[in-house]
């Protein structure tokens, strides 16, 4: 069957009509947007990106066990592997092109100094297990690092080697396994409270170490129930599980009596720092009574996340907690720096190890040169610029867009989305026609305690006028889609996107997630598979 | 402050919009006895960017880089050369400073690059389905047993004695943590292990690595085969994954999970991180696997197009029901990976596994020469164990004096076990030379 690539179905005025497709070009290219095939299309035999020698005669010892068949890789020259991935490249939204109000995700500037120390031969060229005397300068910088850190929070303690947040969140919360393994108690205390607004990450930890999550509500502003805190906390409570600043953006007011009442009923108190960014310089948590604490350095520090990482999930712990530290950490002897490692023995009672070598080295060396270069007193500025952004943007939306709690917001600014009802416009469809403004759409549909929820984070990078422009941009979607004739467009949107919207539902129900020759012979529509 | 957009003007403006008299109105959600009246204390201000970059040169000068000095370690982080399109790409700001690309219409670029990422893996590991990358290999292993025992729904898993000691110690510590059996198989630095007879009906998953810890190249074929009448299933770990090259495919072997430490590729030594784990399975397991999964699809256009997808496993859809905690995978080094590989394709991947082999070889006919010194290996890829006459510890300190950088003496890893005091291991790969391989062996013969 021929099907058409119009979408628009002949309606008069659809905004499909006339945008995209009737203008084809005969490459499928559109000036700067350039259709880019996958490697495995491109390759040639004979073609190679790289010269190598030829290799020196010597005697072959693979115990027979030489590959047989061609492993199937495509053969590029370096040009076109270079214009390969530019095309890629310019299909990507990112935050050097502009507002990148992602929630929860903190997409502040990366600075490119950060980049450059990180390359520095004597850095990024170092073997992690060279002689500790040939890397003097490397433990140093872990260990400038750590104090940074710890003083930061207000802390006795941390440990550097968790790869991730989430990672980090499995050190923490081992580190309270351990402890309560010391005190005789791991076996009665096996619930772990987290309130309802948590990233999923904190009942994921929790569950994978056998604890069983108990969801703790909010209240009417957003913040935990300390009633029903109180009220589900008792001996079989191993800890609770709070992000600070929470999820819904907010302060949690009453955190020092959470702690207190954590404390009496002989648990401990784990703090998701992925928000530590907003009150960097301004609070330590340490002061808020808090055991331990990751700290997701792509956030709070502006490591590069490119695609979804690498990151960093260094955990400050309390003295309590303390003793517990998984190997490796870096010790001071006098004038000189070694590394406690596995078997090395020590005070304390480590938990184990949790990665190969130290951590993730890349990433101290860009947060360190991004926190050297702020300072102490730049730091807190950055703590204050964001939750001055974000306040200014919800000061700007709320008459026209339904802010989800009353009061000042820290650093992100969340939404419900009863601005949209009988629009017919849903949070994801507005979020699309963001895309068609330039912009990157704020998290969607989290935290899951408010209904269709927008959490909007500007970050300390964003300069007044061009919030000024966003907020602009958002007033005029909202005016728009309170017409309540504008729900197409919206359900069109995006449309000046590298691809419009993507059917998820045909990814997942048949799922195709590497390239065979047969999964496109050329001639054929991709349509016919998704009409399979 | 460089990289703060705001002026005072702006920031007395926006208040005013906002409503509040001070930015500590902002704040005034924090308890009173944890508001910071001003800096904290005791840390330096702000500085600029020539006394940063002055201050790592400062801290790089203090260490000693592989790059300018015989060079010889290995260990699961291998020193190649990266060509320099690799990290120019990497350094594109649409890539760099993009997020998780949960918006597919505006993330094709880091979508494609997975997609292509997840079907180099499948073709190297000869495995059927690859996710879009794990934090490294030594974590990516720790995962791969946890997906063993939940396809098996068995609590037991077999370590080999080859597997790289700080994967088995990772290993350990979930075990310990998590709830769940992990045999450790003794050290086996002959290469000689055995684990068929200790496959049994409660095994979740035997785990061994190829070329082992200690640089051996086995054929798990048999073992897969004893797994697999057990209803266990062969986990297959590579920390060298330039390997593959050269060597019969895991997948052949008849591996259930494969999971490599791809740092080899496109990433540099970076004194242990961040580098990128590969994890490869059947299609049956699909499922059941940790990780960010990138999958084809078509637009409101019938164009094709890439998304996240099977996310219902992951954290944020599942809480505490999801396979993993994980929320993160190696973005970045994912793509340097697969930019490096691109330029390499069959020819130049092929190549520079034989270099690395012949490499080796020749390093280890002229190590064997030296009086005293047996190599351990009858087979290896780039990496082999040396018997040396003394503790290797001191050896290497010795020649590390010298500006020698000596391979790893086995007990740094396997410290308080005196059958390992006198193992080093050495590795060669394309970035040896005779030139190089001359002051080691000059060296060796000086401290022996």
């Amino acid at each position: 069957m021929v099907q058409s690539l119009d979408r628009s179905q002949g309606r008069a005025g659809s905004v499909s009509a006339g945008s995209v497709n009737t203008h084809g070009t005969y490459t499928g290219n559109r000036a700067l947007q350039l259709e880019e095939p996958l490697i495995f299309e491109m390759g040639q035999a004979g073609r190679c990106g790289v010269d190598l020698p030829e290799p020196p005669k010597a005697k072959e010892r693979l115990n027979g066990l030489r590959r047989k068949g061609e492993i199937g890789l495509p053969g590029l020259s370096e040009p076109q592997v270079v214009q390969h991935y530019t095309r890629l490249s310019q299909k990507n939204y990112a935050i050097d092109m502009g507002v990148y109000p992602l929630g929860s995700c903190t997409m502040k500037h990366n600075p490119r100094i950060n980049e450059k120390v990180a390359r520095l031969p004597g850095i990024g060229d170092l073997h992690p297990l060279q002689p500790v005397s040939t890397v003097q300068g490397a433990l140093e910088l872990i260990d400038s690092l750590a104090h940074w850190l710890k003083t930061l929070t207000g802390m006795p303690a941390v440990a550097m080697s968790p790869a991730a947040g989430a990672h980090g969140e499995m050190c923490g919360m081992m580190a309270i396994a351990a402890a309560l393994e010391a005190k005789g108690e791991r076996a009665k205390r096996r619930t772990v409270l987290a309130p309802e607004s948590a990233h999923g990450t904190n009942p994921a930890t929790a569950a994978a170490l056998g604890f069983v999550v108990k969801p703790i509500p909010a209240n009417d502003r957003g913040r935990v129930d300390l009633a029903a805190l109180k009220a589900a906390l008792g001996p079989d409570v191993a800890a609770i599980m709070l992000t600070n600043p929470n999820t819904c953006g907010l302060f949690e007011s009453e955190i020092v009596e959470i702690s207190k009442a954590v404390h009496e009923a002989g648990a401990y108190f784990y703090c998701d720092g992925a928000n530590f960014n907003a009150i960097v310089g301004r609070v330590r948590p340490g002061d808020l009574g808090i055991d331990c604490m990751h700290i997701n350095l792509h956030k709070t520090f502006s490591t590069p996340h490119g695609g979804g990482g690498p990151g960093a999930g260094p955990v400050v712990l309390s003295a309590a907690l303390a003793p517990y530290a998984p190997y490796p950490w870096i010790v001071k002897d006098g004038d000189t720096w070694r590394v406690a490692e596995d078997g090395a023995k020590v005070d304390g009672l480590p938990l184990g190890r949790l990665k190969a070598f130290h951590g993730q080295m890349g990433m101290f060396t860009r947060a360190l040169a991004y926190i050297m270069s702020h300072g102490a007193d730049g730091l807190r500025q950055v703590a204050e610029d964001a939750v001055l952004n974000a306040n200014y943007v919800m000061a700007a939306l709320k008459d026209v867009m339904s802010p989800a709690f009353e009061g000042p917001c820290m650093h992100e600014a969340l939404f419900d989305d009863s601005f949209l009802k009988d629009t017919g416009v849903s949070t994801l469809d507005f979020a699309k026609a963001m895309i068609d403004e330039g912009y990157h759409p704020m998290t969607m549909y989290f935290p899951l305690v408010v209904h269709g929820a927008m959490l909007i984070e500007p970050t300390e990078s964003v300069a007044k006028e061009d919030l000024d422009q966003f907020i602009g941009a958002l007033r005029s979607l909202t005016a728009k889609a309170k017409t309540g004739t504008a729900a197409d467009d919206f359900k069109a949107a995006p449309l000046y996107a590298p691809r419009r919207r993507l059917d998820e539902t045909l990814a997942a129900r048949k799922p195709i997630l590497r390239w065979k020759p047969s999964n496109n012979p050329p001639g054929t529509d991709p349509l016919k598979q998704a009409a399979e | 402050m460089r990289y703060l957009p705001l002026t005072d003007a702006d920031r007395r403006e926006m208040l005013s919009v906002i409503g509040a008299k001070s930015v500590d109105d902002l704040f005034r959600d924090v308890p009173a006895s944890a508001r910071l009246a001003a800096k904290v204390g005791g840390l330096p201000d702000h500085q600029g960017e020539l006394e940063v970059e002055r201050a790592f040169q400062g801290l790089a000068a203090k260490n000693l880089s592989p790059g300018t000095t015989p060079f010889f370690i290995g260990a699961g982080a291998y020193r190649h050369h990266v060509p320099a399109t690799v990290d120019y790409m990497i350094q594109r700001g649409e890539f760099l400073t993009s997020y998780t690309p949960y918006q597919p219409e505006i993330t094709q670029g880091t979508l494609q690059y997975l997609f292509e990422f997840q079907t180099q893996v499948t073709l190297l590991t000869g495995m059927e389905v690859a996710n879009a990358s794990m934090y490294d290999g030594s974590t990516g292993t720790t995962e791969a047993v946890l997906m063993a025992n939940r396809v098996t729904r068995r609590h037991k898993a077999l370590i080999s004695g080859g597997l790289h000691p700080q994967y088995r110690s990772i290993i350990e510590t979930t075990a310990k943590w998590e709830g769940f059996t992990a045999n450790f198989s003794k050290t086996d630095a002959e290469g000689l292990e055995d684990l068929i007879a200790s496959v049994d009906r409660e095994t979740s998953c035997v785990v061994v690595q190829n070329p082992s810890f200690f640089g051996h190249v086995r054929d798990f074929t048999k073992l897969g085969e004893a797994c697999h009448a057990a209803g266990a299933l062969l986990i297959v770990v590579v920390t060298e994954v330039v390997s593959l090259g050269l060597l019969m495919p895991p997948g052949e072997m008849g591996a259930d999970i494969v999971v490599c430490e791809g740092q080899s590729i496109g990433n540099g030594l970076g004194f242990g991180g961040p580098y990128v784990g590969l994890f490869a399975t059947r299609d049956k397991y699909m499922r059941q696997m940790p990780g960010r999964l990138v999958g084809e699809t078509v637009d409101a256009d019938g164009k094709r197009g890439f998304v996240l997808t099977l996310s219902t496993r992951e954290q944020h859809i599942r809480r505490e029901k999801a396979t993993s905690n994980i929320c993160t995978n190696a973005g970045l080094c994912a793509l340097a990976f697969t930019v490096h590989l691109t330029l390499l394709g069959e020819a130049g991947f092929t190549r520079l596994a034989e270099l690395n082999h012949a490499r080796a070889s020749q390093l280890a006919d002229r190590i064997a020469a030296l009086p005293g010194v047996a190599v351990l290996n009858d087979s290896f890829f780039n990496e082999f164990t040396v018997k040396l006459p003394k503790p290797a510890a001191e050896v290497v300190e010795a020649l590390a004096a010298k500006r020698i950088l000596g391979g790893l003496p086995v007990s740094r890893l396997i410290p308080n076990d005196p059958s390992v005091e006198n193992l080093l291991l050495l590795a060669a790969t394309e970035t040896a030379t005779d030139a190089g391989m001359d002051p080691l062996i000059a060296g060796l013969k000086e401290v022996l």
